[in-house]
């Protein structure tokens, strides 16, 4: 079976995100809206490039404090201890529970980072125009956008032993500043994975169909 | 050649390529041929199954928020706290953002997609389906992306191990609530087509929209 080599874009049709609906809109710059669930259509993510270049570099900035400032602090009979994600990570390992530690140590400081690094792989790959496995490169793509969420894990441990613990004055915990930039992170490389589109990865190839090296 | 009507046109969400999707057996799906996105599945039972374990989600979300999901206890001290508890503490603690994006995560997002595919489904259930529903269905796609339970109980489980050491901690019934949507949640996402509903969709034509529609198969994919 050959594999057909045209794309809706190429063909003056835009896809519907939302419903995937075909429409031939009159106008490439206002495609408009869909008339079946009324979803904006766009032949490509509005700016994905820029906008995703800004969320990654926004993300990148947040993740230093994020991971330098304390998440918690605790007091235990007026004594304060101020703990940050990697300590809780210490914590966890030292008290025994070692695959606990390597889920939070994961998803907290690998995961942020790995859907760092790959959506600046695949922002390059489109705006250098790289040849390569592009299949691979949308399973990489669709990889970040399922395991982004999963970053979430360490702010909502935090949120339960904040509203758990607090029983005063034996002992009481606050959340500290580092939840907010590690919030910061989580979300900015969601809306960073949820802004790139993927068929710029297969328009670059379509673009470029002999490789230049 | 198959009737262009029988077969659609669609184009693949990840990579835009046209292809046409063939009739499917109940149960089977089509994967795009270039990229592997899955463009279209086909459910056994696509309108009462879904619906069956939406309204079962919508029980067990009630019971989630209404009910401690554990109890803290110290030498006579005690603390419970629900999911929205936990984002008020968070909030009242001096970190407002953070709470707002807690109860956004787990109990806007959820809530929203459960209370909007419960408003699709029944409105499904006759044809042709009203516009509003297919409104609420996007939103319901939109929402789903932001529902984070399954991340909130495994961060349960970690907050629980950590204070275990500090207190005894007692489950309460709200975490087994939440266990029960981490398994109707999938369930619903598993049996419910979407593309069922947004076949029998009434479209709106108002003046005011550029786009034409296109039905049949416009352009074949070059050989």
């Amino acid at each position: 079976m050959t594999v057909g080599a045209l794309t809706a874009a190429q063909a003056g049709l835009v896809s519907c995100e939302a419903c995937q609906l075909l429409a031939r809109p009159a106008s490439v710059e206002e495609p408009g809206y869909c008339r079946r669930c009324g979803e904006k259509l766009e032949f490509r993510r509005h700016a994905s490039i820029q906008i995703t270049w800004a969320l990654i570099v926004a993300a990148t900035v947040c993740y230093f404090p994020a991971m330098a400032l304390p998440v918690l602090n605790t007091t235990q009979l007026g004594v304060s201890e101020a703990d940050t994600i990697l300590g809780g990570v210490a914590f966890l390992y030292t008290s025994g529970s070692w695959p606990l530690a390597l889920v939070v140590l994961v998803a907290s400081v690998m995961i942020p980072l790995g859907k760092l690094a790959a959506l600046v792989y695949l922002l390059l790959v489109v705006q250098r125009g790289w040849v390569g496995n592009n299949y691979d490169r949308t399973r990489l793509y669709r990889m970040v956008e399922f395991i982004g969420r999963w970053s979430m894990l360490d702010v909502f441990v935090d949120t339960f032993t904040v509203a758990l613990v607090q029983l005063d004055p034996l002992v009481s915990v606050a959340p500290g500043p580092g939840v907010l930039f590690f919030a910061a992170v989580v979300v900015l490389t969601m809306l960073a994975a949820e802004c790139f589109d993927p068929r710029l990865i297969w328009d670059s190839a379509a673009r470029s169909p002999v490789p230049n090296g | 050649m198959s009737s262009p009507l029988a077969s659609p046109v669609i184009a693949c969400a990840d990579c835009d390529l046209l292809q046409q999707v063939p009739p499917l057996r109940p149960g089977a799906k089509a994967r795009c041929l270039r990229c592997g996105y899955v463009l279209a599945k086909r459910s056994a039972a696509p309108r009462d199954l879904p619906l069956a374990l939406a309204f079962a989600a919508a029980v067990m979300f009630v019971l989630a928020n209404s009910i401690p999901l554990m109890d803290l206890s110290v030498v006579g001290r005690t603390s419970s706290t629900t999911i929205v508890g936990g984002a008020y503490q968070m909030w009242v603690e001096g970190e407002p953002i953070t709470g707002a994006l807690v109860a956004f995560c787990a109990v806007i997002a959820p809530g929203g997609y459960i209370a909007f595919m419960l408003s699709v489904l029944l409105a499904a259930r006759r044809t042709p389906v009203p516009h509003w529903a297919a409104e609420l269905l996007r939103w319901a796609i939109h929402f789903q992306v932001w529902s984070m339970l399954e991340v909130m109980m495994l961060g349960i489980l970690v907050a629980l191990i950590k204070i275990a050491e500090l207190a005894t901690v007692t489950p309460g019934i709200g975490v087994y609530a939440v266990g029960a949507l981490l398994v109707l949640f999938p369930a619903i996402t598993v049996t419910f087509d979407p593309h069922e509903i947004w076949n029998r969709v009434v479209w709106l034509d108002g003046d005011g929209l550029p786009s034409s529609p296109v039905r049949v198969s416009v352009a074949e994919p070059q050989r």
